[in-house]
This record gives structure tokens, sequence and C-alpha cells, in this order.
């Protein structure tokens, strides 16, 4: 658990990382909060001759609700999602999820950014961000773009980021309608053994729209397009919901590992979306 | 009335048993103010890290260190080969097998030590582990006890064609011993003849200690006047440095061992491990003292496990439910070396408590010990040996053979429980139980928590799940488990030899106050808090006003360590009767400073009074100045004591626990409701360490039961090797805990007491595991084995259909 040596660089802004990132191409990596980064390194399974910290860069913080819209800078710590009553109010489902990843020392330092970026299926935020259409800035060499969150993730740790770029902040509406995040894990700090986010709008008893995610059971976040489309136009009652748990289980693919194998994965997908839209539906 | 409450006072003063006095070492343990191994940094220091194997089994064809050597700062790469002229390539482990502190031609463990890289600091240490080129060729891997004892491979190439082994004849290649204990014969004549039989393979997993702080060592070898010093995290100090001088030829007056603080040990730290050898034959070789810390990773993968029993049993009794016999059979899977820590005679630990809490007329209990391809150990951890597994075994059985009976599991143990009458009970595998009142504590226990009501919310729980009204069943998981620790009458218990006896020496100083050593050592026990209580009740000074100090061999009277809760039964007494010596020679002092005959006064608290004439007095602290500044006629100056103290038997703390716990069967997840522990450990010393004790043991034995594992897969690799995997409850998962006692003194501990803090794991594992099963029992689960983990519970209710 001792890395190899590396150079430590601490920019003050955007740019001066983006230069650091240019300068040094595939020998440098950026890091938010580091919870997947320094470890990785500390098994010497990451090799990163050039560490770039961002957390000076105070343009990637903050979190600001404005017309409808919420924007948040990457380097946003989980402590401080769970603590903004703003984003609490206009988005309440943030504050629910954030609750539910590992423990308050990590999400005092833990970002949103880093969380989003990493590509890792074990994160919670990314199934949360496709669940709620949002839209990720990238900022490169070339300047900024953006890109949805459901069309972010290609496999495990491989996003559509380019290596020159950094993913510097998030966007989404302000959802409408129930919403909830479920989620079983082993033990505090573990990754989800299954969780569901799931947004349910309700006009006259029955569901208008739905959105529907799940976390860590493909190699990728799985947004459930039509998992959502099985609940819309009914009353969200038992045959809707077994339809969605239907179409959900057919878009997850889950890999056997300590928390259990196949089999038991998917029928806890099941249940945990079961009672996420029961959550969210009873919210709505 | 007021001489009463002056003597009150005087006996509050003393803070000794029975007070809940504040744990002294909480006061640098809470400001982060600990001395552990890795806080010992001396000039000129070089760091050690080991190149370890990444196969269970393969043949090392070369190593080839000159990448490493080449690395500026790396000062040597030790592998067998350098180790082989001082013939410590190989040492020898507790339970008299062999094993390689750097890999001889092969490996046999995923994660066993293969070079030991020395360089002047940490980082370059762990770059130029990875600059070490091994070539392996990977051999067929046995992970499978029962496997490898039908296999052709060989594990152990070393001892293959030696059909003796330290405990009686080998009868396979990867065979250890068969050790067998109790009346074979009578017992399967027992069991055929009887109206009952209830028959299970109750398996208890792989485990681990994981103590806080991992293993380590500092070893500074002064080549002017010929002193190694060697810092560890030692269980047995005094055990390491005579381990020490025989492997190493250096005297024993030359070598000193210290344990700093030490970060929790569990039966972790009780064993050798190749760090330390490696530790110092590089201080040797070097000239500069050398640091060994390991991570937590390899602390999970290659220090000594715990567990790994598979036990089959059997057990008949009468169609009423009096039980007649009990036949066990274990296959104990050893992994790569037979490194268990057991007294010598004992291969398999005190196992043969597995009669339990119950009186069996007649038993047998067979060990057969395997080698496989994984890491060594079978510690206790924290139980005496193998003392958990034992419980865990009978506490199982007593629920199987309630359900073959259809019987109510409270109410079967309540028949079967030695009677308080029959105490000394001699056991049919050969104990001697000390003491016990079995029925009285559990019929406290099963009041305590509503036992009928919770019987009857839970047939209604049952109802309404069948009616499709709830997902969640509830348990009930009995227990009433009986410990036997405080190895041990030397006659029959030994570590390498050394007689499992302990220590205590004690030195009055003038001014009232003292200091007391012994051969125990504290990794959290709280020994300064407690021995100081137990002196400060013998002597008569306040506990406030005595030091305890452990550890370090060069002022420490010798003993055998801590482990296995022998501190308090075998440490403690050793304490108490240094105490009464001292109290006899200030019995002599006083009577001349009072000029009365010894036998004119009596012993009051903190004084010797003239019987008669309670004006005339003179406290310990008058006597205490008296031994040093009066010559007294046929009385040596100064005021000290030292006892070695043999028990004359073990002692045997008993308890009752109650787990009430909700699972749901969709998920596997549970909740814990209720938990009641009812711990009787004898005379009570501290009663707030005790309820700290039991906190922790309990929360270990929730840990093992419920989620705790290290397991492997088919090609030997360790699946739980990071926290991530291998689980230590938090706050949150961390139920809370309703601590009882009742109180039955050892009839021959000098102070009544037992000991306590092992207690919780040997009884807490089967209450847990029990609540588990008996949630099921009304769908016919007979077993499941632990960990409880989520998807295991899950598939026990998919098992018994009950997932539609």
């Amino acid at each position: 658990m001792i890395p190899s040596e590396f150079e430590y660089h601490r920019p003050g802004s955007i740019a001066a990382a983006l230069a650091v990132l240019e300068e040094h191409g595939d020998d440098a990596r950026v890091m938010a909060g580091g919870h997947s980064l320094i470890p990785m390194m500390k098994l010497r399974m990451a090799d990163v001759p050039h560490l770039i910290d961002l957390q000076a860069i105070t343009e990637l913080k903050g979190i600001a609700v404005e017309g409808g819209t919420i924007t948040i800078g990457a380097m946003t710590t989980q402590h401080e999602l769970i603590t903004s009553d703003e984003l609490a109010a206009a988005a309440p489902i943030m504050r629910e999820a954030a609750l539910l990843i590992a423990d308050p020392q990590v999400r005092y330092v833990g970002t949103i950014g880093g969380n989003v970026a990493n590509g890792d299926p074990g994160n919670d935020m990314p199934g949360l961000m496709q669940c709620l259409d949002a839209t990720f800035t990238l900022q490169g060499p070339d300047g900024t773009r953006e890109v949805q969150a459901r069309d972010f993730y290609e496999a495990a740790y491989m996003t559509d980021r380019e290596d020159d770029e950094i993913l510097t902040k998030i966007s989404f509406a302000a959802p409408k309608g129930g919403q909830a995040y479920e989620k079983q894990k082993r033990k505090i700090g573990d990754y989800a053994t299954a969780a569901a986010a799931v947004i349910l709008e309700k006009v006259d008893g029955k569901v208008a729209s739905a959105s529907i995610a799940m976390t860590n059971l493909s190699d990728t976040p799985v947004f459930s397009a039509d998992a959502g489309a099985a609940l819309v136009g009914s009353d969200c009652g038992a045959d809707a919901v077994s339809d969605a748990v239907s179409a959900m289980l057919g878009d997850i693919d889950p890999t056997e590992d300590n928390r259990g194998p196949v089999e038991f994965k998917k029928h806890v997908a099941g249940v945990i979306l079961r009672r996420a839209i029961e959550r969210a539906w009873s919210r709505a | 009335m007021k001489d009463l409450e002056d003597r009150q006072e005087r006996i509050d003063n003393l803070k000794g048993m029975g007070c809940s006095r504040k744990r002294v070492e909480d006061a640098r343990f809470t400001q982060g103010k600990g001395k552990y191994v890795d806080d010992v940094n001396l000039p000129g220091m070089l760091h050690g890290d080991f190149v370890r194997s990444p196969y269970a089994h393969a043949r090392v064809k070369s190593i080839n260190i000159d990448a490493a050597m080449a690395l500026d700062g790396v000062v040597a790469v030790l592998t067998a080969k350098d180790l082989e002229p001082l013939a410590l390539h190989w040492m020898p482990t507790l339970a008299g097998d062999k094993q390689m502190v750097l890999a001889d031609g092969k490996v046999l463990f995923q994660g066993q030590e293969v070079a030991f890289v020395v360089a002047k600091d940490r980082y370059i240490a762990a770059d130029a582990v990875e600059l070490v080129e091994v070539e392996y060729e990977e051999l067929p891997v046995l992970v499978d006890p029962f496997e490898a004892l039908q296999s052709d491979i060989v594990l152990r190439e070393d001892i293959k064609d030696e059909k003796e082994g330290a405990h009686g004849p080998r009868r396979h290649h990867n065979h250890i011993f068969l050790w067998e204990e109790g009346d074979k014969e009578a017992t399967e004549q027992v069991l055929d003849e009887a109206e009952v039989v209830a028959e299970e393979m109750v398996y208890y997993h792989r485990t681990h200690p994981c103590p806080l702080e991992p293993c380590g060592s500092v070893a500074s070898m002064d080549k002017i006047n010929g002193k190694l010093t060697l810092w560890g995290t030692f269980q047995a100090p005094h055990v390491v440095r005579t381990v020490a001088s025989l492997l190493s030829g250096i005297e024993e007056h030359n070598i000193r061992v210290i344990s700093p603080d030490i970060g929790g040990g569990f039966g972790n730290k009780v064993g050798v491990y190749p760090g330390y050898v490696c530790s110092i034959v590089a201080t040797i070789v070097t000239g500069q003292p050398v640091k060994w810390i390991e991570d937590r990773m390899e602390n999970l993968m290659a220090t000594a496990f715990a567990r790994d029993y598979w036990m089959k049993g059997k057990i008949s009794a009468t169609k009423e439910g009096k039980i007649t016999g009990l036949h066990c059979h274990v296959t104990a899977d050893h992994g790569a070396f037979d490194a268990c820590a057991d007294p010598t005679k004992f291969p398999a630990g005190f196992f043969h408590i597995c009669t339990g809490s119950y009186d069996i007329p007649v038993a047998y209990v067979g060990v057969d010990g395997v080698y496989t391809n994984k890491a060594p150990g079978g510690v206790a951890y924290r139980c005496s040996f193998r003392v958990t597994e034992a419980a865990y075994f009978i506490e199982r059985m007593i629920e199987v053979l309630a359900m073959e009976l259809n019987m109510d599991a409270a109410e079967l143990r309540r028949i079967n429980f030695i009677r308080e009458d029959q105490f000394p009970y001699q056991s049919a595998l050969g104990w001697e139980y000390d003491s016990g009142d079995y029925h009285s504590a559990w019929d406290k226990a099963l009041a305590a928590v509503k036992y009928d009501e919770l019987r009857a919310e839970q047939a209604q729980r049952v109802e309404d799940f069948k009616a499709g009204k709830t997902r969640k069943l509830l348990g009930i998981g009995l227990t009433h488990f009986t410990e036997i620790v405080g190895a041990g009458p030397v006659k029959n218990c030994d570590i390498l030899g050394m007689g499992m006896f302990d220590s205590c020496e004690i030195r009055i100083h003038p001014t009232g106050s003292a200091i007391a050593r012994l051969g125990t050592i504290s990794q959290g026990q709280g020994h300064a808090t407690t021995f100081a209580q137990i002196l400060a009740s013998e002597i008569g000074l306040s506990a406030d006003s005595i030091t305890i100090e452990e550890g370090d061999t060069d002022t420490a009277p010798y003993g055998l360590g801590t482990y296995g809760s022998r501190s308090t039964p075998v440490a403690g007494a050793a304490t108490a009767m240094a105490g009464r010596k001292i109290r006899a020679k200030a019995q002599m002092i006083a009577a001349y400073l009072l000029e009365v005959h010894d036998n004119d006064l009596e012993w009051d608290v903190d004084r010797f009074v003239v019987k008669g004439a309670p004006e005339r007095f003179k406290t310990m602290k008058d006597i205490a100045y008296a031994a040093y500044n009066q010559a007294i006629p046929g009385v040596e100056p100064g005021l000290e004591a030292v006892s070695y103290y043999d028990p004359p038997n073990m002692t045997y703390p008993f308890g009752a626990y109650i787990c009430v716990m909700e699972i749901d069967v969709d998920t596997g997840e549970h909740e814990i409701r209720q938990f009641y522990a009812l711990d009787d450990c004898g005379t009570r010393i501290n009663p707030m360490v005790i309820e700290g004790q039991v906190h922790g043991g309990l929360t270990e034995a929730l840990a093992i039961a419920m989620g705790q594992e290290i397991a492997y897969d088919d090609m030997g690799n360790c699946k739980t090797g990071t926290l991530m995997d291998f689980f230590i409850p938090t706050a949150v998962e961390t139920p809370h805990y309703t601590t009882d006692h009742t109180e039955t003194p050892s009839p021959h501990h000098p102070i009544g007491a037992k000991g306590v803090g092992e207690s919780p794991n040997v009884g807490g594992v089967p209450a847990f595991s029990n609540a588990v099963h008996d949630a099921f029992r009304a769908f016919g689960l007979r077993q499941s084995h632990m960990p409880h983990d989520h998807w295991r519970i899950w598939k026990t209710a998919n098992d018994l259909g009950l997932h539609g």
C-alpha cells in the first residue's frame, strides 16, 4: 500500500490544470476527492507520474439553482450536496442518495465530479445523473462541450471524457414529481448490491412520466427507458410495476462478486426497484 | 454509624475490586498519544518489505534480485538461500510443525513471503519489491480439506514421507494429525441404541482476528555490546525472547523484547511471523535497526486466520429430551503449515469442551488436521483455544436436536444443564468444571427478554407471513455457553515447552505507592486499570497509587502472555498472591510498630488494627514508610514480593445470550431488535471494563456470524483481502446490547475471578447464528452455514421456497 513516486500539482484554475494535463499527456491525471484514485495508486494498479489535485480550484465549486435549472460544480463535495437546503428543496433525491454514499468522513472530501467522472459502476451518482437526465460539461484544450449523462458511460472506467479534458460541472432541470433513491449495501462504506433511482410524475392519478436508473448491476449505470415506459399511463399498480421490473431485468447484466451470485443480484434489483417505485409514487 | 461511613470512605478511596474505575490507559489512547511499534524510530533505521507470492501453489524456479539491488537506497534483498546458512529459512511453529520463513523452492499459499527487501526508506523498499523478479511454475491447488485428504497432489514435499507427525501418525501426505478424546466405542453404542439421534454438519468458516493495528517489529542489534532489542506486536513477549534466543543462538540475557502499546491482538499476535525473523536477521546482517510493518492486506492474507472447522456431529437423546451421548468428527483446515497457537499437548486446543453446559454422560471427539493451499494460522480469535468452535458446535446441535424432538430449545437446554449441585463436574471428555449455576442464569435471561411472549409473537409472525401480510420473519437466538479459560495448569499446558504459569512482581515505594510488573501484556484489555484494582484490595493502597507495567522482558517477570482470557485467571491470581506476601510482611512490620504480636492484628481495608482496640492501627502507608526507614529486628528492609502462579485448574465462565432478529426474506437483510447478554465471570473486578469487553466481543461475534470471512476461490486466491470485503461492523451495523450478570466465583482462584474478555465471542456467535436459523425453523431449516450475509440468507429463503 505504498504508491510509487509521483509529482503533485495543485493548480488554482481550470486553465492551469488543463495546461499541466497538456504538458504531461498520458502521464498526468486529475484528482477530485481521491477516494478511488489514491487507493489504486497505493495498490500500484494506477501509475500516475503527475497527479493534478483540483481542490484549490474555486471555480469548480458551488451549487446554483436558477430558473428551474440546477448547476453543480464538479468539486462540490457530497457533504455540501447534503447540507444545501436549496438543492434539497429543488431535487430532494440528491440529498437522499448522497446520504447513502460511504460515511461522513468520506463525504467531506468526496466530490460529485469525481463520483461521476471516474466511471466506476459502483458509484451512486452516475445512475442518479442518468435518472435526472443530467448534462456534463467537459473542458479541454479546444474549449468546452456538453455530454448527456445517458451517453457518457461506455464501460467500467471508460467514459466519453478525453484524457485532456476535465469534467467541470453538472446541470439538470429540477425534477418534477416524486423521487426516491433506494440502495441495498452490506455495510456502511460499501458499494450497492443494487440501487435504484426513480422519478415519477403523477397527473390525474396516472404516471405521466417515469425515469428509472440502476446502479452497480452492469459495467455501466443502467438507464432503463423500457422500465419507465412500462409505468407511463398506468396507475402504478402491481401489474405495471411488475412490467417495469421485468423490463429493468432485461437491461441489467450483473456479475458475481462477494456480494453474491447473479441470481441474487437480479432478485434484489427487482425488490429495490419495487421499493423505489413505491416510495417515489407515494411522494408524487 | 460514623465509623461505618469512614470505613466505606476508605474502601471507596482504594478504587479496588468491584469499582467501575475509569481506564487509566485511555488518557493517552483517546488523545492519540499511544506508543505503538510503528512509533519506534531509531537513528539509521532501515525498512523491510516482502515480495509475496501471487500464487497459492507454485514452484519457485528462480529469484533475480539484481534490478532491486541496483536501485539506489536498497541495502539487501534476503531470500531463503541467504537464510539457509543460519538455519533460519524455516522456523518451528507453535504446533510442532515447521514453516518457511522465505519460500524454499515452492510457495504454498497466496501472499506467502518469498523475499525480504531492506532499504533506506519505506518507499524505496516498496519500489524494490516490484523489481525482484521471481519465476514461478504454477502447481495444482487444493483449497478443500476433504479433497486434500484424497488428492495425489503433495503440498508439503518436505515431509511427504514422514508417517509420524508432532501429534501422532499421519495417514496421508496432506494429513497432519488425528487427535481423539473420549470413549468412541461407548459413544457409538449409545448412539446406535438411542431413541432419538440428530445428525448435522456444522461449519465454522475461516475468519481472521483483524486487529486495528497490523503486525510489525523493529529489531536493533547493538554490535558493540552484543545486545539485540526487539520491539514487536507480541501477545507473549517472554516466549518470543526465548524462541529468538533458541533460533538465533544469542544468549537470552542479550535479548530484550519489548511489546509497546498494542492495537488489539485477538490471537493474531500470538504466533511468530516471518517478518519478525527477517527483521532480526536483517539487523544482524546490516548492523542497523530494521523496521517491518505489514499493511492491512498482508495482515488479512498472510497472518494467522481463525476457525475453519468442519464439524460433523451426532447427538442422541431420550424421547423426553434427556441427552445421552455426543459424537463429533472435525475436519480442520490448517492451511499450508500447522501454525495453530495451542498448548503443545492440545492440537485441537480445548475443543473437547464441546459438551458445553450440558450433562452428557458419554462423548467422543476426533479431529483430523489437514494441509491446504491457504494461509497458516488457526489462532484463538478472541476465545480460548478452539472454544468458540466448540460452543458453536454444541449450541447448533442442541437446536437441531430440539427440532428433531419437536421441542422448545430453551426447555431442552434447561433439562440438560449441569445442575449446581454437580459442581465440581467431571465432563465426559475429561474436564473438571469448577463452578456454575446455569439454571439461575437461564431463568434470569428468559425472564428478562419475556421469552414466552417472544415465542407467541414469533408464532403470529409465521402466520402473518404465510398469509402474505409480511415478508419479515422473527428469529430468537438462544445460547448458553461454557467457556474454559485460564490456561493453565503447568502439568498439562505449555507453549513450546514453557509451562503456562504467570507472574507478578510488586515493589512498594517508601511513600506508600507501588509498581507492579506482570508477565502478561495488555492489547486493549485495560490491565493497567484492573490489576491495580486487584492489588488495591489486597494491599490497601489506592489503585491510583499503583503503576502496572508489562511487556518489557528486561524488567517484567517471565510470563506466558495474554490470550485465551488467561490474564485475570492466571496473572490476576499471581497479583493477588504477591499482594498477600506483601501483606504478610506488612503485618510483621505493623506488629513491631504497635508493639504487639502478629496474631493480635487484623486487616481492615487499608490498615492493620489491634484486635479489640480499633484506635490502635498502622495504615499501609505508615508500614511502607517504616519498611524503608527503620531497622526492624528479624525483618529485611524494603517491601517487595513476587509470585509465579501455577493455577490448579482452568476457570469456567459461562453465560446466557439471547438475540432477537428480524429477517427480510427478500433481500436477506437483518435487523437485530434486541440482544441480551448475561455473563457470569465469577468475581467482577471492574464492571465497566467488563461491559466494554462484552460490547467489543459481541460486536466481533456479530461480524463473524453475519458477514466476516476469509474466502478463497478455486485457484486459492484470497477474495477478502481488504476491508471493502472483510466485514468490520461500524456503529451503524452494531446493535444496542443489554448486559447483565450473575456471580459464581471460582472456588480455586484466589479472588474467585474467571475471566471475561472472550466470553462474548464464544457465546455471541451461536446466539446470532441461532437467531437466523430460528427464524426459518418453522419452514424446516436445520443448518445453513455462516457467515449469514445477505445473499446466503436470501439463498436459504430461496431454497426453502419462500420466494414464491
